[in-house]
């Protein structure tokens, strides 16, 4: 194998598996070591200034950072990152003098926003740090999008939507026009913006089509209006025996907003497997905790009614098979059609893009599924000056993505502005610094806790079934969050190898509590995995080589288990190891501290 | 400085026959200094004690005084263990051994402890033939005391500082194999691939075996003129067989030409096959291995691996005709049987 290449920080960042895997490249392992140390203001100022809604996501992230995260392969569950967020957002203090001052004077440039949701916000928010004049467009009297609409209020509370739009918002340098839907995207370019940010969301609902459905259609709901509508209070009771279809996070939104609502027997009902579904796993154990079911290889057939009043759905059974290609198709299992009986059907299959706003002929063009033809990178569409973000752009996401769009949306409009390449993204800031304070001394707690993963404190359940705006989970308090975030392994606090300094003596090799380190002779990757002290069987984990030893072999190093605990660099005599802290900030388009994308 | 390892540990960590990983054989953490090749034979004993699945509280582990014999605490930490006085281990191991011989004895001493305030020590329990595995952790130098050169620096080795050394060195091995040793063997702290193995094979003979290891003064002997160096020990390093050891008779899988593997079997049914490196030694043979060991020593050249063994060795109890169980497990009456029982023996020596 090549030694492992270090010149650019892309073997780092993967280590940090957390961060590698968030859209947005959080760094979650610095934000939660000042967590552990009480500095919940610093750690809540990092995450604003990577992720924007620290106090939302916190509540509602669907946190791609836990799955990834190595805590989860050296024991049982990864450690709670997005909780531990939100302690940093439940007990900081005054931030407001820590944001970066948004510019008196202006440098000219007007862009319009269209939608005030996640990824339009953060738009909005890097482009007035750097003196562009905003104009946010939304159709609702307040900021924040789906937010507001698709969140129920016992998950997320108005109070903490309000506070982080109002940082954007209510900061100067953003001009807002709520109640203002745009109708025509020609007339708002006319209008002599310098760019426009299309982040409107994917708005409608996916139908149901099935016989019946418009004779029982006062009882048949789409789930994401009808969260609205429960969101707002158009709708303050539902029936008691409800069927929720689909099997993503809205659905189960929808099944705990019913069970709120009056909803006794609630169950949601999903075409696929159980395990395919596209709701995160511990929002299905949410629902499942709160006595609904889930029953899967289920296809709605029809909707049975009578005189105008829905009474049931037939569903046909399935089974999946898969052909040669591996594409699954679910095919009728040949035994008889279920019937359950019901009082409301809410319909959470997905949901569509859909601009009819958009004039066909004005060059923007958009490909057979109805989205934007864009970059994947700049988000530029097909007209230089619009770009796309957030459920407009790929469909339906979440809001860690729209923030990520929004960030790198800004940048190219940025260097768009300046008629500059929007291709030519600016480089990450990575900083590496040694952890050393002394002789076997290092700058983190290199101590490996073994605690479990701790639960987070819910509200009594008979509280939270009551009243629809009580929010279920308490957070941790301070003395658990210190627990919980001891679990961090600290996979930002490298292991790095000098070859020159190395006198293959095996201390770190005969330490490592987890057998990552052999020294070998070297051979392709393939036959180097399976002769390390402890087969590297997990593919996703890069190995971290180094050659230039005396002896001609080469270290390898297994990353895919590493704990963090710098017992290799204290056991080094030399100081061939040492262990340092990587920390990556993706370029912004303003200036935080020594970083911008441009001087 | 960190004090506890994580318990954590890779989670395919393999098991061995009692259900146990390479950790459940680890000690505490080592105080030695870092690079210490006594911290590698500590691992490398970890290593063997786990692959021969042999039940951690089998084994006595017994040490005198000195950074080696500091180590016992980093290894087999479910193990019996005794910290005696300096050079004086082999006479505290003998006892142990003449009381209760179905422990496993490991001894484990340094070029201090064995060379010099214990040599006598040393060549007694050679002599005897305690079964038993007795390593020697030697880097050639007092580490404890800063740096000063030991009986086995070798003459004309420079100290850290640059003084040379005018003594004669004691070659343990030599020593070892003059006076009837059954298993002797010389292997390198940063070869685990060969001393792994030597080790298994050690605790398998039924007789006393003798590893001398060299292993590198990371803080005082492991400078340019230090010739217990990592560097100096890797550029002179002649192996002069490999060894594994095998509990049935696996068919060899590699292919060699006649000669090149020489097999013996051990009395608990252990097979030792040793891949020939150097042609002209034969390891059954102990004047051969006395002469072999002299001649490549001339040339300046450190030999390691198996030098000699014999197959079927006679220990201390052998010899003694001493009883089968231990003596914790003898009732009142057959530990002291009585004043007749005295008289009857008192009688057959007159």
């Amino acid at each position: 194998m090549r030694p492992t290449d270090l010149t650019t920080p892309t073997h780092f960042h993967k280590v940090v598996d957390c961060q590698w895997a968030c859209p947005a490249h959080t760094p979650v392992p610095e934000y939660i070591r000042l967590i552990a140390a009480g500095r919940y203001t610093d750690a809540y100022m990092i995450n604003w200034h990577s992720n924007v809604f620290p106090g939302i996501l916190g509540r509602t992230c669907d946190r791609p950072c836990e799955p990834a995260c190595r805590r989860g392969r050296v024991e049982e569950e990864p450690v709670a990152i997005c909780r531990l967020k939100r302690v940093a957002a439940d007990n900081k203090e005054e931030v407001l003098s820590r944001m970066p001052p948004v510019p008196a004077l202006k440098n000219g440039k007007r862009i319009a926003c269209v939608g005030a949701g996640p990824a339009s916000l953060t738009v909005a928010r890097d482009l007035a740090l750097l003196g562009y004049e905003v104009h946010v467009y939304d159709a609702e009297a307040r900021g924040g999008g789906f937010m507001w609409t698709q969140i129920p209020r016992f998950r997320l509370p108005e109070s903490v939507i309000e506070e982080e739009v109002g940082y954007i918002t209510g900061r100067g340098g953003v001009v807002t026009h709520y109640n203002h839907r745009v109708q025509s995207l020609k007339a708002l370019l006319d209008e002599g913006f310098d760019a426009v940010f299309v982040g409107c969301g994917a708005p409608r609902g996916r139908e149901l089509d099935v016989p019946g459905r418009q004779e029982a259609a006062a009882n048949i709901h789409i789930g994401i209006e009808w969260l609205a509508k429960v969101s707002f209070g158009h709708v303050e009771r539902v029936g008691k025996r409800v069927i929720v279809l689909g099997g993503g996070n809205t659905a189960m939104d929808c099944c705990r907003s019913a069970r709120r609502l009056g909803g006794e027997d609630v169950k949601v009902i999903v075409r696929s497997g159980f395990e395919e579904m596209k709701a995160s796993p511990w929002e299905k154990e949410d629902a499942m905790r709160e006595g609904i079911p889930i029953l899967n290889y289920l296809v709605p057939k029809r909707v049975l009614h009578e005189n105008g009043r829905l009474t049931g759905m037939v569903f046909e059974k399935v089974k999946a098979e898969y052909d040669a290609k591996g594409r699954r198709n679910l095919v009728p299992t040949g035994e008889p059609d279920v019937t359950y009986d019901c009082d409301d059907v809410l319909v959470a299959i997905g949901q569509e893009n859909a601009f009819p706003w958009i004039e066909r002929d004005i060059g923007l063009e958009f490909d057979r599924w109805g989205l934007p033809k864009l970059d994947p990178v700049t988000l530029q569409s097909t007209l230089p000056n619009v770009f796309f973000g957030g459920d407009a752009a790929f469909g339906p996401k979440n809001i860690i993505w729209a923030v990520a769009h929004g960030h790198e949306a800004a940048v190219s409009i940025d260097l768009h502005c300046r008629g500059e390449d929007v291709r030519d993204r600016p480089d990450p800031h990575v900083r590496m610094a040694s952890q050393k304070m002394g002789i076997h001394e290092w700058s983190y707690d290199n101590d490996v806790s073994i605690d479990l993963r701790y639960k987070v404190p819910h509200v009594e359940e008979r509280l939270a079934l009551r009243d629809i705006r009580v929010e279920v989970e308490l957070g941790y308090d301070r003395e658990l969050a210190y627990k919980e975030a001891q679990r961090c392994l600290n996979c930002d606090v490298q292991t790095v190898f000098n070859a020159k300094l190395c006198i293959e003596c095996d201390g770190c090799v005969d330490i490592c509590p987890t057998d990552c380190i052999t020294f070998t002779e070297n051979g392709e990757e393939d036959d180097l995995r399976t002769r390390l002290k402890a087969p590297a069987i997990n593919r996703s984990q890069d190995l971290y080589v180094a050659d230039g030893l005396k002896t001609g072999r080469v270290m390898v190093k297994d990353e895919d288990v590493c704990l963090h605990c710098g017992l290799c660099a204290e056991r080094c005599p030399t100081g061939a190891w040492d262990m340092q802290k990587f920390y990556l900030e993706t370029a912004k388009t303003y200036a935080n501290g020594a970083r911008a994308c441009r001087s | 400085m960190s004090y506890l390892k994580p318990t954590l540990h890779h989670p395919k960590l393999p098991t061995n026959a009692l259900g146990l990983t390479r950790r459940d054989y680890e000690g505490s953490i080592s105080t030695l200094c870092a690079g210490c090749g006594h911290d590698s034979i500590s691992a490398a004993i970890v290593q063997a004690v786990w692959e021969l699945s042999i039940p951690p509280h089998r084994v006595a582990k017994l040490s005198g005084i000195g950074c080696s014999s500091k180590t016992p605490d980093y290894f087999l930490g479910a193990s019996h263990g005794f910290n005696s006085v300096h050079g004086r281990m082999p006479s505290v191991l003998t006892g142990a051994n003449l009381a209760n011989r179905e422990l496993i004895y490991l001894g484990v001493s340094g070029d201090g402890d064995s060379a010099s305030i214990g040599l006598g020590q040393f060549a007694h329990l050679m002599r005897r033939g305690v079964n038993m595995t007795y390593i020697v952790e030697n880097n050639g130098v007092y580490g404890l005391t800063k740096g000063q050169f030991s009986a086995t620096s070798d003459k004309g080795s420079k100290a850290k500082k640059g003084a040379v050394n005018t003594d004669e060195p004691i070659d343990l091995v030599a020593l070892a194999l003059e006076l009837g040793a059954t298993y002797v063997a010389r292997s390198f702290s940063g070869d685990k691939d060969q001393l792994v193995p030597l080790i298994k094979g050690a605790l398998t003979h039924q007789g006393v075996a003798f590893i001398d290891c060299i292993s590198p003064c990371v803080a005082f002997n492991n400078h340019e003129g230090s010739t217990k160096s990592y560097d100096y020990v890797r550029e002179h390093n002649e192996a002069v067989n490999r060894l594994d050891v095998f509990f049935d008779r696996t068919p060899i899988t590699a292919s060699y030409a006649p000669g090149e593997v020489t097999e013996v079997t051990q009395h608990d049914g252990s097979l030792l096959r040793m891949r020939k490196l150097h042609e002209d030694h034969d390891p059954t043979d102990r004047v051969a291995a006395l002469n072999y060991l002299a001649r490549h020593k001339a040339m300046g050249e450190i030999v390691t691996g198996l030098l000699y063994i014999d197959p079927h060795p006679e220990d201390l109890h052998d010899h003694l005709g001493t009883v089968a169980t231990p003596l914790n497990r003898l009732d009142d009456a057959a530990l002291c049987p009585g004043s007749a029982a005295l008289e009857k023996i008192n009688a057959a020596l007159r």
